[in-house]
């Protein structure tokens, strides 16, 4: 590696990124519409779950309430369409912001909570605006949620009325979406959040305001959850409590862990498995529940680092790198 | 050496019922290496910990370079020039060596909220990791993740953190332990070559190493200070002896 370079596996992933979005560009001249279907909704939870995995797996934060930015968004941008009547590029602004300023006002309460505290206090915070989803009916639409959302217009000519050109849309929202996550992971920031996650004591004896770290990831996150949210809405032509219920955001969090925590395109694989599996099993079975479990069990089990993380331990093992800095280390230490 | 680097005035620290700290006083000159010792729970660490700010004192004063700090954060002593290392090894364990240097290299600059521009063109930040990994002979492991070095390793990258932000006071909470004897003399001597200007506060079992280190020793036991002065004088205190002898009319004589 030459100072300041790359190194070699930096070039591998992104070899591996441009391959994947080219395959995905190209498959609505293959696949069936059922498929670019379910890849859309993909995208959507995806963003989601990704930006969660800014929280999980980089920060160390378990949050429980993620779905409450995705809802956030969903229904400001569904409200403003449908009772406002406004056009998709300021409502998906007015979304984002409001999704933003949720985060910040439950980050405010939220993040001096630790460990199992966090999840409990981010859960009760998501509940507030599943309950306000549900209650506020002249605005929400209550228990039959919100419908009639129209499909967006980007501008003269660009009405995302089918599904191909959504497709590709949300395709290219999702490509900046998880680029600009993963330069964030990549950035001093970014490795500010994972020494947070190592050892906060360590932070603060080194100069930083670990507070602070933990706020910016957690609005971040809730911000791109919120992107998540609003490109959902817009597909979807309909949010309801169920999108920002507690079981939404487990979904996200499940997503998450089977993907590969601290992966971050694992959350995007977990995201995928879990909406495939979904619709196409339930297509078979009424028990997909029961067959979603055992793969966790399974999972958690033989992959706990997840689909991502199994696959590049394994790729380790089959291939060590040729740089001599990746070789194993003799350790003279004796494990108690 | 007039001006004082830290003082504490009266400074107690109460854990529900149990006093850890019993109005501690105590002035630290400029470049002053000093070592505190103490049986064990005499509340060295905890000393540590309000010093930097990880806990707040129930009662007293502290002041770090003529300010009062007492209120302030910990992040906000650390920015000021305090640099601690810890007891028991906490270190970023599953991030690689670099990356534990990066971090510490980083702490004090704006550039650690940057989110765009990945660290890793950043070819000054890294130069400046090497030339501290280099002379401690970790540079080879780079790359490994740290809970993959030997503990004699990572004792050394747990002082070298503590050092990368180039703080004016230093803290040493135990830096030796568990170290083999050939091990604690290659500290000693590291910690006597630091710059002369750095103040040196040191918590250590072994006094083989504080003699070697230190000119001052504070005595600190259940809480209070006991002794303070040379080396000489408090090895020949007989209150000290009888701390380390652990008689039981120790513990009325105060």
């Amino acid at each position: 590696m030459t100072p300041g370079g790359w190194p070699l596996g930096r070039w591998r992933s992104r070899t591996a990124a441009a391959a994947v979005l080219a395959a995905l560009a190209g498959l609505p001249l293959v696949a069936p519409t059922y498929y670019l279907h379910l890849l859309t909704l993909t995208f959507c939870y995806g963003i989601m779950a990704m930006s969660l995995d800014l929280l999980v797996g980089y920060t160390g934060l378990s949050s429980l309430g993620h779905a409450a930015y995705f809802g956030v968004a969903g229904y400001t941008a569904g409200v403003l369409a449908t009772r406002y009547a406004i056009g998709f590029w300021p409502a998906l602004t007015l979304a984002l912001a409001a999704a933003v300023i949720v985060a910040a006002l439950f980050g405010l309460l939220a993040i001096r909570a630790t460990g199992p505290y966090f999840l409990i206090i981010t859960l009760a915070l998501g509940q507030i605006i599943w309950g306000l989803a549900y209650r506020w009916v002249s605005m929400t639409g209550g228990d039959n949620g919100l419908r009639g959302i129209p499909r967006p217009l980007l501008g003269p000519g660009l009405h995302l009325a089918e599904i191909r050109p959504f497709y590709y849309f949300a395709l290219i929202v999702t490509a900046l979406a998880a680029g600009a996550m993963s330069l964030l992971t990549l950035s001093p920031f970014g490795l500010t959040l994972r020494g947070v996650r190592e050892s906060e004591s360590r932070m603060r004896a080194l100069g930083y305001n670990v507070w602070l770290h933990k706020y910016l990831a957690f609005v971040i996150a809730g911000a791109f959850s919120g992107l998540g949210g609003a490109l959902y809405a817009y597909y979807n032509g309909f949010v309801s409590p169920a999108d920002v219920s507690l079981v939404a955001s487990a979904n996200a969090l499940l997503m998450v862990v089977l993907g590969g925590s601290g992966t971050l395109w694992g959350s995007m694989v977990g995201a995928a498995l879990l909406v495939f599996l979904q619709n196409l099993i339930s297509g078979i079975t009424q028990r997909w529940l029961t067959i979603l479990g055992a793969i966790l069990v399974l999972s958690v089990l033989y992959a706990p680092q997840g689909i991502v993380g199994a696959a590049r331990a394994l790729a380790a093992r089959a291939a060590p790198r040729p740089e001599s800095r990746r070789a194993p280390v003799p350790t003279a230490e004796p494990h108690p | 050496m007039g001006r004082m680097t830290l003082e504490l005035e009266g400074v107690s620290r109460r854990f529900g019922g149990l006093e850890a700290l019993r109005g501690i006083t105590l002035r630290v000159p400029e470049g002053a290496r000093r070592a505190i010792i103490g049986p064990n729970g005499a509340g060295k660490t905890t000393l540590f910990n309000v010093i930097t700010g990880e806990l707040a004192p129930s009662t007293g004063r502290i002041r770090l370079f003529g300010r009062d700090v007492t209120r302030l954060a910990a992040h906000r002593r650390a920015a000021m020039g305090l640099g601690r290392t810890f007891q028991i090894t906490n270190l970023f364990s599953r991030l690689t060596v670099e990356e534990n240097v990066l971090l510490a290299l980083q702490a004090l600059s704006p550039r650690k909220y940057a989110m765009v521009r990945p660290l890793r063109r950043d070819a000054a930040l890294l130069r400046r990791a090497r030339s501290l990994l280099e002379p401690a002979g970790l540079w080879e492991k780079h790359a490994t993740e740290v809970r993959a070095l030997s503990y004699g390793e990572q004792r050394q990258l747990e002082v070298l953190l503590a050092l990368a932000g180039r703080p004016r006071v230093l803290l040493l909470d135990e830096p030796a332990a568990g170290l083999s004897p050939g091990e604690r003399r290659e500290m000693a001597r590291f910690i006597k070559g630091l710059d002369a200007s750095l103040t040196i506060l040191l918590i250590e079992h072994d006094m083989d190493v504080a003699f070697e280190v230190v000119e001052t020793i504070t005595v600190l036991h259940l809480g209070s200070v006991v002794a303070e002065g040379s080396t000489e004088a408090v090895r020949a205190d007989p209150a000290v002896q009888e701390i380390y002898l652990g008689t039981v009319e120790a513990r009325g004589a105060r």
